[in-house]
């Protein structure tokens, strides 16, 4: 286990982390693959789809483990994938 | 997962997207933090006016959903500074290529901002015309490979943050594409600011330079401004030649001096006042 993990935050279960969905808009991705490279919790991953325009679009490997911090989004020079907040009313 | 629209939708002009940037290019990546930017404050898009110069950056103009020009090669900044004197309630923001802006726009450039014309300046420097053959220009790193310096880049290149600082300019920062958020915050200061603002980005142009300079894709380029970049906010922009090593970005500048369009419009009045009074 990781060193910053051995003591949990007195008050670790009232805090909620958001949990994201993930929208890729397939047609649109150019595969640079800038969303797979830098999302810091390496929730995408290449597909091996291809789309009209002959590229590899992302796909999402373990969307469990996307926290919403939406930098895919802001990295992403196609506008081709968005994050949203997940609706975990009924549990996630 | 489905095929819904994405938030920033209303800010493109639709039919244009998918826009014409080749894959890996940091460019959307500058539009995209834009257009956040325009969004989170809430401005009125009818307000805002988006000027350009010739270069792949500048098809930026063609691109948002704001009023927009794309001017002839070198002459964005003496375009928006015309429109601004005209219609002072307009928000002009000027984005264009490091050669559009610094080699033959130059003069414009350094004028503006001497004068403190209200006008958000963002540059996308690649470090090279990418728009036709990737040729070197004042920008262009000392040693770096381009099509026309095929031994290596013999000029020693401008250091833009320095060179706004200097000439007069009222905002300075430097960001990569990589600091996608700190740009868009930046972005946001700068559109806020009274007088020139100065916005640099380093942005990736794989396909034209980084090809030349051992990195293929705009991943590499990334990394690349991973390693290599330090914050070093309020720091004295002289020091912050870019460097492989080393490519220093922050917010250099931010003072606060009166417009260009604030002293003139004073003087009109003041002038005018005089005129009644026969004297
Ligand atoms: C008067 C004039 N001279 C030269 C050109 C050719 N030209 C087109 S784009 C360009 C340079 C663009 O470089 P930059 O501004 O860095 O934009 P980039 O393509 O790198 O984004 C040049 C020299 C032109 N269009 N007009
Ligand atoms: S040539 Fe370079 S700057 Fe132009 S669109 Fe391609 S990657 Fe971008
Ligand atoms: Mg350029």
């Amino acid at each position: 286990m990781p060193v910053r993990l051995w003591r949990k935050p007195l008050d670790a279960d009232k805090i909620k982390i958001p949990r994201g969905e993930i929208h890729i808009i397939k047609e649109r991705c150019k595969g640079c693959n800038f969303c797979i490279e830098f999302c810091p919790r390496e929730v995408l991953e290449e597909s091996e789809e291809f789309n009209e325009k002959g590229f590899h679009p992302p796909r999402v490997k373990d969307s469990n483990n996307c926290a919403l911090c939406g930098f895919c989004e802001a990295v992403c020079p196609d506008f081709a994938i968005f994050t949203v907040e997940k609706n975990c009313e009924g549990g996630c | 997962m489905s095929e819904e629209l994405h938030p920033f939708e209303t800010f493109l002009r639709r039919e244009m997207i998918p826009h014409i940037w080749c894959d890996g290019c940091g460019n959307g990546i500058i539009l995209n933090c834009y257009v956040r930017a325009l969004k989170d404050l809430d401005i009125d898009l009818n307000k805002v006016v988006t000027v350009a110069g010739i270069g792949c950056i500048g098809r930026i103009s063609g691109f948002t959903n704001t009023d927009s020009f794309h001017t002839t090669h070198g002459r964005a900044v003496a375009f928006a500074t015309g429109v601004k004197l005209a219609n002072p309630e307009l928000k002009l923001v000027v984005i264009s290529g490091d050669g559009d802006l610094f080699a033959i726009g130059g003069n414009h450039f350094i004028h503006a901002a001497r004068r403190n014309v209200d006008i958000h300046v963002i540059c996308a420097n690649n470090f090279n015309y990418g728009m036709t053959g990737g040729q070197y220009g004042p920008t262009t790193p000392l040693d770096a490979w381009t099509t026309t310096t095929p031994y290596g880049n013999v000029e020693h290149p401008f250091n833009l943050v320095h060179l706004a600082a200097a000439s007069g300019a009222a905002y300075v920062a430097r960001w990569t594409t990589l600091h996608a958020r700190r740009l868009t915050e930046s972005i946001k200061k700068a559109l806020q600011k009274e007088g020139f603002s100065f916005i640099e980005v380093i942005t990736p142009c794989p396909e034209i330079y980084g090809r030349y300079n051992k990195m293929r894709t705009g991943i590499d380029m990334m990394n690349w401004f991973r390693k290599a970049s330090e914050i070093r906010n309020q720091s004295d922009p002289a020091k912050a030649e870019i460097t492989p090593e080393r490519i220093v970005i922050g917010e250099f500048l931010d003072i606060e001096k009166p417009s260009f369009g604030r002293l003139l419009r004073d003087m009109t009045t003041r002038v005018q006042e005089k005129m009644r009074k026969g004297r």
